[in-house]
């Protein structure tokens, strides 16, 4: 078991430094790339700011509070494109035939997948985000320690898989249709976009579409529950409140069980 | 003008067949508009005075999203193509104008999925999403004049976006990052009013607002019908400039690149 | 028990139909509409280790679904499939240790990297040990003439250097089997011969057995004692090349320089085919009429500068095999 663990995490790393390479090679684009993510980025932001200058307050949260919400959808949703790149362009590899190659290898596909291209490219998005929450976090007035820290981190981490799983049901439905991948969008970047605001904004058929079928909420105001000390926000038991993020877990792993679901189609149709 | 037209038409053809996809991407755009609704909305709910109403702000979102395939946002991908394998050098031989065979292209490249998009997701947001009627008969005739000098200016960019294929040799980075410039300017993240005042009226006079923010002001009576011609005189103005820039831009590149030999 | 055996292995697929007319799209998402297309209809063979077994049909005609199925990336419908003594399908990670496979239009190699860096890749996702690799390494880059183009890109290599090097990449593992999907595709004759020369030592020098499908006969006449001819889903024939000729009809031709111009040739026994200026081309059937025979009743009608008796090229016989299945 261990053994295996390390010869995996040693294959994934000799990928992503090998993927790297290659991406090295094209240093212009790459930096061009990041310029307009960063660009895409700062303009969201931008917005956020200016609505804020504009109506002075979003009704019951201020600026620090919703900058911090937006750098973890934002590192999250950045740690996941970068981690998952292999899961978007699989559809292209079922059309081409480039995917019975991973599967003429001894290892499991979703690996293969998600050690297929680590784009750094999607470092401007990183460090717009990181930065944003980091901005946030010193804004907010609270006293920070230990726990504090390592809940920010985990809501990154758990949203990191949450938009990793969705990466990978968007890909799962390559094996059924290639034509109409674009609806997911509305989850992923939709998701990405709803998250960086917090969710008592929105209409309640909305809220509940993004707690219980894509739980988002989990590193949204629920967390934010804990961090500012105001259960009013989320309604569960404290130490729940703390723990919430750890939901991206499950949630990435009952995805990669559909992917297998897929990949068992596609064995059988070829297609 | 016989051979852009046909250009024009077979293009819309092609672009037209992928149905099942343009539903897919409808289906999308509903749920963006919504979304950004939903957050204009909550901020609203703040109370204190606005240069635009809540309903002037929901017609806005979603004419934003009926037309958002008509933005710039991307670059002709065949052309593209071309540009990286040198056989662009081809089309010089051919007697046709290479600006005007690109604009041709990016007018059908721009109209043909907004038609198939626009119609269908407007008579959805006015019927059953409360999207705003015209302010009046007066706001909608602007509106429609100015949709069309948007569309030509949005080909203008794109043929711009485009010809910058031919300085850069790494792919489109330089072209991404136009455009998202370019999208960031225009008002398609916020409507350019909300911004703060010095703000908005600095971004304003650029040509991107010309493209958005502008035409969907007028429809809904946010610019009144009376001051429509100065904003059908900026977009002109600016159609103008950037057809010029871009025949500029073409011409250049071209020579470079037979100079180069291809 | 042979290395590969095939029983009775039959697979179908699904098509959808489209609708045609403006609302043809819609009439689709609503109502699915398929027709089954039954790509292999039950087909039954075996190979011994250490052979090498051409594998030819028409696109479409079941030849790549049978390779699919072999290899492990895909079910069949029905029938049996044992290869080293697995059942392919059943655990693909186990099975596709042990194979080799060389796709002709598709590198595995990482595009952008130097050769030795794909190698170095494939060692870890093999999981070989040091010194086998080192080994294996070794042997393909003399072999295959490789010292050279290890540290360049492999966008950088000519098709032929890559292909080189894709089989070598295929054989790093020390696969007990080696499949080949038109391998020689797109290459020029200098670059066939030096693969086919490559393929050819592997197997015979490390026993390795090599199932390949090409559309060049030149291949399966250079490479292989068997073919395998696969048309509309079934097994039209396992058997030698000769076999192969002997299949459509025994017919040879008689080609046919004249010395001087004449306006018409007519043979009993024999057929003109084909003239250009003053060489003809006869197509007679040994069995009618005997060699010697045809060639002294040609020596009377005609001037003969020179002649040659041939087989019919094998293309022609596969040609028309395949016109004659349905």
């Amino acid at each position: 078991m261990i053994r295996s663990v390390r010869r995996y995490a040693r294959i994934y790393g000799r990928l992503v430094a090998a993927s790297v390479r290659s991406q090295w090679q094209y240093r212009a684009s790459f930096a061009l790339y990041s310029a307009s993510q960063l660009v895409a980025t700062l303009a969201e932001f931008g917005a956020i700011w200016a609505l804020f200058a504009r109506f002075g307050s979003l009704p019951g949260w201020r600026l620090p509070e919703v900058a911090v919400l937006y750098g973890i959808s934002n590192v999250a949703f950045a740690l996941a494109e970068a981690g998952a790149r292999g899961f978007d362009v699989f559809p292209g590899m079922v059309r081409t035939g480039d995917f019975d190659r991973l599967l003429l290898r001894p290892l499991p596909t979703a690996f293969q997948l998600a050690a297929h291209e680590v784009q750094i490219m999607r470092v401007g998005r990183l460090v717009q985000g990181s930065a944003i929450l980091a901005w946030g976090c010193m804004g907010l007035g609270i006293e920070w320690d230990a726990t504090r820290v390592s809940l920010v981190g985990l809501c990154v981490v758990g949203g990191a898989c949450i938009f990793a799983g969705l990466f990978v049901l968007q890909a799962t439905l390559a094996f059924w249709t290639i034509e109409s991948l674009e609806v997911v969008n509305i989850v992923t970047y939709g998701g990405n976009q709803m998250a960086q605001y917090p969710l008592t904004i929105y209409r309640p058929w909305f809220r509940l579409f993004f707690t219980v079928a894509v739980p988002l909420a989990a590193i949204n105001t629920v967390p934010m529950a804990a961090l500012l000390s105001r259960p009013e926000l989320s309604g569960l038991p404290a130490p729940l409140t703390w723990l919430a993020p750890c939901v991206g877990g499950p949630f990435l792993a009952a995805c990669l069980l559909v992917w297998k679901l897929g990949e068992r189609r596609y064995a059988s149709t070829g297609s | 003008m016989r051979p852009y037209l046909a250009v024009l038409r077979t293009r819309c053809r092609l672009l037209l067949q992928y149905r099942a996809a343009a539903a897919a991407g409808l289906a999308t755009q509903v749920a963006w508009g919504f979304l950004r609704l939903m957050i204009l909305e909550a901020f609203y709910r703040a109370g204190g005075p606005a240069p635009m109403t809540l309903s002037q702000v929901s017609a806005y979102v979603w004419l934003g999203q009926a037309f958002l395939a008509m933005f710039p946002w991307n670059v002709d991908a065949d052309v593209r193509d071309q540009v990286r394998t040198g056989s662009v050098a081809y089309e010089l031989a051919r007697p046709i104008d290479l600006y005007s065979l690109w604009f041709a292209r990016a007018l059908a490249m721009r109209t043909a999925p907004t038609l198939l998009r626009s119609v269908p997701l407007l008579t959805a947001a006015l019927l059953l999403f409360g999207m705003p009627g015209p302010a009046s008969a007066a706001s909608l005739m602007w509106f429609a004049a100015s949709m069309l000098l948007a569309l030509l200016l949005a080909c203008a960019l794109t043929v711009i976006l485009t010809a910058s294929a031919l300085w850069t040799i790494s792919g489109d980075g330089a072209s991404r990052l136009l455009a998202a410039v370019a999208l960031s300017l225009s008002g398609n993240i916020a409507p350019l009013a909300l911004l703060p005042d010095w703000l908005g009226r600095a971004v304003v006079l650029l040509p991107f607002s010309g493209i958005v923010d502008l035409p969907f002001r007028l429809y809904s009576g946010n610019i009144p019908p009376e001051n429509a011609w100065l904003v059908l005189l900026h977009q002109s103005l600016w159609t103008v400039a950037l057809v010029a820039l871009g025949r500029g831009m073409v011409n250049r590149g071209m020579r470079r690149l037979t100079v180069m030999g291809g | 028990m042979a290395q590969i055996e095939v029983r009775g292995l039959r697979k179908s697929f699904r098509v959808p139909l489209r609708s045609s007319g403006p609302f043809g799209a819609l009439m689709d998402l609503v109502h699915r509409r398929t027709r089954t297309v039954e790509a292999l209809k039950g087909i039954t063979f075996e190979i011994e280790a250490g052979q090498i077994v051409g594998c030819i049909g028409p696109n479409g005609a079941g030849k790549s679904t049978a390779i699919k199925i072999i290899a492990g990336i895909m079910n069949p419908d029905g029938g049996e499939a044992t290869v080293l003594g697995r059942t392919p399908w059943a655990d693909r990670k186990a099975h596709v240790r042990h194979i080799g496979v060389v796709f002709g239009q598709r590198t595995q190699l990482w595009w952008d990297l130097p050769v030795i860096d794909s190698f170095a890749l494939l060692r870890e996702i093999y999981d070989l040990p040091r010194r086998d690799y080192d080994e294996t390494l070794a042997d393909v880059v003399e072999r295959f003439h490789l010292a050279e183009v290890l540290d360049s890109p492999v966008r950088q290599l000519s098709l032929g250097l890559r292909m080189r090097c894709d089989l070598a990449a295929a054989l790093l593992h020390r696969p007990s089997i080696l499949f080949l999907d038109e391998p020689t595709i797109g290459l020029d004759a200098v670059s066939k011969l030096a693969l086919r020369e490559a393929i050819r030592d592997w197997s015979t020098e490390r026993g390795v057995t090599v199932l390949l499908t090409t559309h060049d006969m030149d291949d399966i006449e250079r490479l292989c004692r068997r073919v395998l001819l696969i048309a509309d889903g079934s097994l039209l024939l396992d058997g030698a090349v000769d076999d192969l000729r002997r299949m459509s009809s025994a017919r040879r031709t008689l080609m046919i320089d004249l010395a001087a111009d004449v306006a018409d040739v007519d043979l009993e026994g024999a057929e003109l085919v084909r003239r250009e200026g003053d060489r003809l081309w006869l197509e007679y059937d040994p069995e009618q009429v005997a060699t010697h025979e045809l060639i002294a009743r040609a020596a009377a009608a005609c001037p003969i500068r020179d002649l040659t008796v041939a087989d019919r090229p094998i293309e022609e016989v596969v040609a028309q095999v395949y016109r004659d299945t349905p």
